[in-house]
């Protein structure tokens, strides 16, 4: 029997198997998509516009803050002839996709739950804004915002949660139902926990390499996304330095009569030189966005991996709370002492106690060891599950993620290549200019 | 002439007596070197023959024509500069440079030649030819003293550079019409031992006595200079402001490139160490590296191709803005100098006879002078125009070839990637 205690119930809620009200609801829309296959086949997402607001907020102060608009609408082909169905839309402010992730944290602790765009712009080169209500700013964080909706909703288990279907249609009430599932409680104790310090005995091999490999990588992609910026500033100054030939060319040709026409012409494509660096800078944005991603994404793989710690251990403290148990049945109905006990020296102390005394106490142990042993079945089954379904989503991830950094990598030498023709193709038409000096 | 073809400063190290640095011995003890002179004489100190009239030296001046259609090939004379070699001497240390000359010329005795000449020696020769010719432009010399963003680590760059430059006055000074005629030239050129040579010619005292002269009627001002002069003059205040504008801007430019190149060493590493970590990602993070690092290695040699082809031209041209400043004042002070004469002729009665040659002498020398500047003018500003576009269209291919080089890299990257089977994209990789 489980004691419902804080500790158990802050312990996976695996799948949609949770013993609440809403349980009736979820298979409600279980039935509506399809078991085996995600969201995203069944419904078209898309997060298209972004306007600012200002309002009034929890302390009664006016400020100003950026919603987004999401639109989503029924994935089928379009009927022989028919106009295109207007989608339905909801207006979400980042705050609410912050109560999502969390929301998807607390109940799904096995699988890594996508990230979110970057709260605030880091990793600046310093011509870009740091300002969040900077258009460019707004606007990467939408395209960033429609990815993790995409994301989740192409997920095998998030996409079926009753609370992410709410969030994409549900405009005012979700915050009520988000709050009704109580997952606060367990992110304050689930927080408390995992930033505990604790111990494994015998930790699982794998989830270690992997703990290693995601610190790792997180202090890789920092490094990349760090050096990057300060390439792309460096990169920055050549091409606008350029400018300046522009400007000085375009003077000189004044006082020149055969060179004049030759230089002018010259000193326009350097201009346009210089000016094509912000066009080439801003789509490098995107892939340092696609690092980025990943990169936000090594702390979720840490928290599974944490969580399992947690579970890990919790799982031999039960198994070592059970033995020490046995142990004392041992010596009670032996009467000898091989472990000290305070209860056992204060009865040698203060006297033996009596036959009845000592038979009452062995049941109450004999009952604590067999709800002991359910206990630790249980917490292992669990385990396990956690384990398997964790593992799942582990080597799902590995390979959306080798797929995802690959893309990545080839679209950054797709934007260098772009980079390079545009290069020759000024160079080449100021050839000719000088050509004509 | 064009500078691009120099050859290079390492092959002609190997087997010298030079040291490493020469940090401590950098500072030639040359000469004054105050150009500012010029001889009252109308007859040419180096004793080769002067025309008599000014037709005449219009005539001569008309050449430099006919000079521009001539072919490359129709050239008498190949000089070159290289092999620079430091002497140690109880008071000084300095570096000599072998001269070359193959000539075809009547006026040279032999084919070939070969002297060792120091820095000095050219100051000499220079200032030899701007004193007789005042109103010809000679081109200029490099600096006697280290360029700033010139001068790199190591000190053999400079000598390097010089001695480029050096090479490059030398061919300036055979393809002038005038100039490559010069008594001095050809000694410069040939003699084993200028210092003989050096002797010969006004005294200090002599030049002195010219300058505070010169300066005197300089200060007494123009009559009225003749328009094209003025145009002239104020063609040259303003190329010299753009010329040094261009010049700046370019070294801004190198230096700004540096600083990339800089951060780009840091950057490939970056993704190789990446890799380390990676099983399915280490073969694009590896290509990835490998393109920023042979990237970087062509931007380096852009800098380099920067450096050693348009800086220099540039450079050359700043200093010119001097040379021409001088020759126009110098044709301003030798007209200066026959306008005073000429009041003092108006308002004397007395010695008219004797003043009047002397007029008539200044006033040939004006022409002379105006002529040849003239003449020297618009060769100059042709020679400036090829210069400085061959140097221009010289960093623009390179730049072409830069990205072109860079291109191929990332191209190479992309084929190596699309050959391995395309992964399945269900929509779960979305992004």
């Amino acid at each position: 029997m489980m004691t419902d205690s804080r500790s158990i119930e802050e312990v996976a809620v695996i799948g949609n198997t949770d013993i609440s009200s809403t349980e009736s609801e979820n298979n409600l829309i279980n039935t509506m998509v399809e078991r085996g296959t995600t969201l995203l086949r069944k419904m078209e997402m898309n997060v298209t516009e972004a306007e600012k607001r200002t309002g009034k907020n929890t302390v009664n102060m006016q400020e100003t803050y950026t919603v987004y608009l999401i639109e989503t609408q029924p994935a089928e082909t379009l009927p022989e002839g028919g106009t295109a169905a207007t989608p339905d839309t909801l207006w979400r402010r980042y705050s609410e996709f912050e109560l999502l992730r969390t929301y998807l944290l607390v109940t799904y602790p096995y699988i890594i739950i996508p990230p979110l765009p970057e709260k605030r712009a880091e990793f600046v080169w310093h011509k870009m804004s740091a300002d969040n209500l900077d258009p460019d700013f707004v606007e990467r964080r939408r395209v960033g915002l429609e990815n993790f909706l995409l994301r989740v909703a192409s997920h095998p288990v998030l996409s079926h949660d009753k609370i992410f279907f709410l969030f994409l249609t549900e405009e005012k009430e979700w915050r009520e139902v988000v709050l009704e599932t109580g997952f606060q409680d367990k992110f304050d104790s689930r927080l408390k926990s995992l930033s505990a310090m604790f111990r494994v005995k015998n930790p699982d091999k794998r989830f270690t390499a992997l703990k290693l490999y995601s610190d790792e990588l997180n202090s890789l992609i920092s490094q990349l996304l760090r050096v990057r910026v300060k390439v792309a500033d460096r990169l920055y100054g050549v091409y606008k330095v350029h400018g300046n030939y522009g400007r000085v060319f375009s003077e000189w040709s004044a006082i020149e009569k055969e060179m004049g026409d030759g230089l002018q012409s010259a000193g326009h494509h350097m201009d346009t030189y210089a000016a094509s660096i912000d066009d080439i800078l801003e789509e490098e944005e995107h892939y340092a966005d696609q690092l980025k991603e990943y990169l936000f994404y090594t702390d979720a793989v840490r928290s599974v991996c944490r969580k399992h710690e947690l579970m890990q251990y919790e799982l031999e403290m039960v198994a070592q709370d059970l033995v020490q148990k046995k142990q004392q049945k041992e010596e009670l109905a032996t009467g000898t002492v091989r472990v000290f006990s305070l209860k056992g020296m204060t009865s040698k102390l203060f006297g033996q106690e009596s036959q009845e005394q000592r038979e009452s106490r062995l049941a109450a142990l004999q009952q604590s060891i067999r709800e002991g042993e359910e206990t630790l079945k249980e917490k292992n089954t669990e385990c396990q599950e956690f384990v398997r379904t964790a593992w799942e989503d582990i080597e799902r991830f590995k390979e959306q993620k080798d797929r995802d950094l690959r893309e990545a990598l080839i679209s950054y030498a797709i934007m260098q290549i772009s980079m390079c023709k545009k290069g020759i193709q000024v160079w080449s038409n100021a050839k000719e200019c000088f050509n004509k000096m | 002439m064009s500078w691009v073809h120099c050859e290079r400063f390492e092959s002609e190290m190997s087997g010298q007596t030079v040291p490493a640095d020469f940090s401590g011995h950098m500072l030639d003890l040359d000469e004054d070197d105050d150009l500012e002179v010029f001889s009252k004489n109308t007859s040419l100190a180096d004793g080769s023959p002067m025309p008599n009239s000014p037709s005449s030296m219009v005539n001569q001046y008309r050449l430099e024509e006919e000079e521009q259609q001539q072919d490359a090939d129709a050239q008498d004379i190949f000089i070159t500069v290289d092999n620079p070699e430091s002497h140690v001497t109880a008071i000084e240390t300095f570096v000599m440079y072998r001269v070359a000359t193959k000539t075809t010329r009547g006026e040279f005795d032999s084919s070939e030649y070969e002297v060792r000449r120091r820095y000095q020696d050219f100051l000499w020769l220079r200032s030899k030819l701007e004193e007789n010719h005042p109103t010809l432009i000679v081109h200029p010399l490099p600096e006697k003293f280290v360029m700033k963003g010139m001068v790199e680590r190591f000190n053999h760059d400079f000598i390097d550079t010089r001695r480029k430059a050096l090479h490059r006055f030398l061919n300036k000074i055979s393809v002038h019409p005038i100039l490559s005629n010069s008594q001095h030239f050809k000694v410069f050129l040939t003699a084993q031992e200028l210092l003989s040579h050096k002797k010969q010619g006004p005294g200090f005292l002599s030049r002195m006595g010219e300058t505070v002269r010169a300066v005197a009627n300089s200060v007494r001002g123009l009559r009225s200079r003749p328009e094209e002069f003025t145009v002239m003059q104020d063609y040259v205040e303003d190329f010299s402001t753009k010329i040094c504008s261009v010049d700046k801007v370019t070294q801004r430019i190198i230096k700004e490139q540096r600083e990339y190149f800089d951060e780009l060493k840091l950057y490939s590493p970056t993704y190789a160490q990446w890799a380390e970590s990676e099983e399915e990602l280490a073969a694009p993070l590896n290509g990835v590296a490998s393109c920023v690092e042979r990237c970087s290695k062509e931007s380096e040699e852009q800098i380099q191709h920067l450096s050693e082809v348009l800086v220099p031209a540039l450079h050359e041209y700043v200093l010119c803005t001097e040379t021409l400043k001088a020759v126009m004042r110098r044709r301003d002070n030798i007209q200066a100098e026959f306008e005073a004469k000429n009041e003092a002729l108006a308002s004397r009665r007395a010695h008219q006879e004797a003043l009047q040659d002397e007029v008539d002498g200044l006033a040939d020398r004006v022409a002379l002078s105006n002529n040849a500047l003239k003449g020297d003018w618009s060769r100059w500003q042709n020679g400036m125009r090829s210069d400085l576009k061959s140097a221009f269209l010289a960093t623009a291919e390179k730049n072409v070839d830069y990205y072109e080089q860079c291109l191929a890299v990332w191209e190479s990257f992309l084929l190596s990637q699309r050959v391995e089977p395309g992964e399945q994209r269900d929509g779960e990789g979305a992004s």
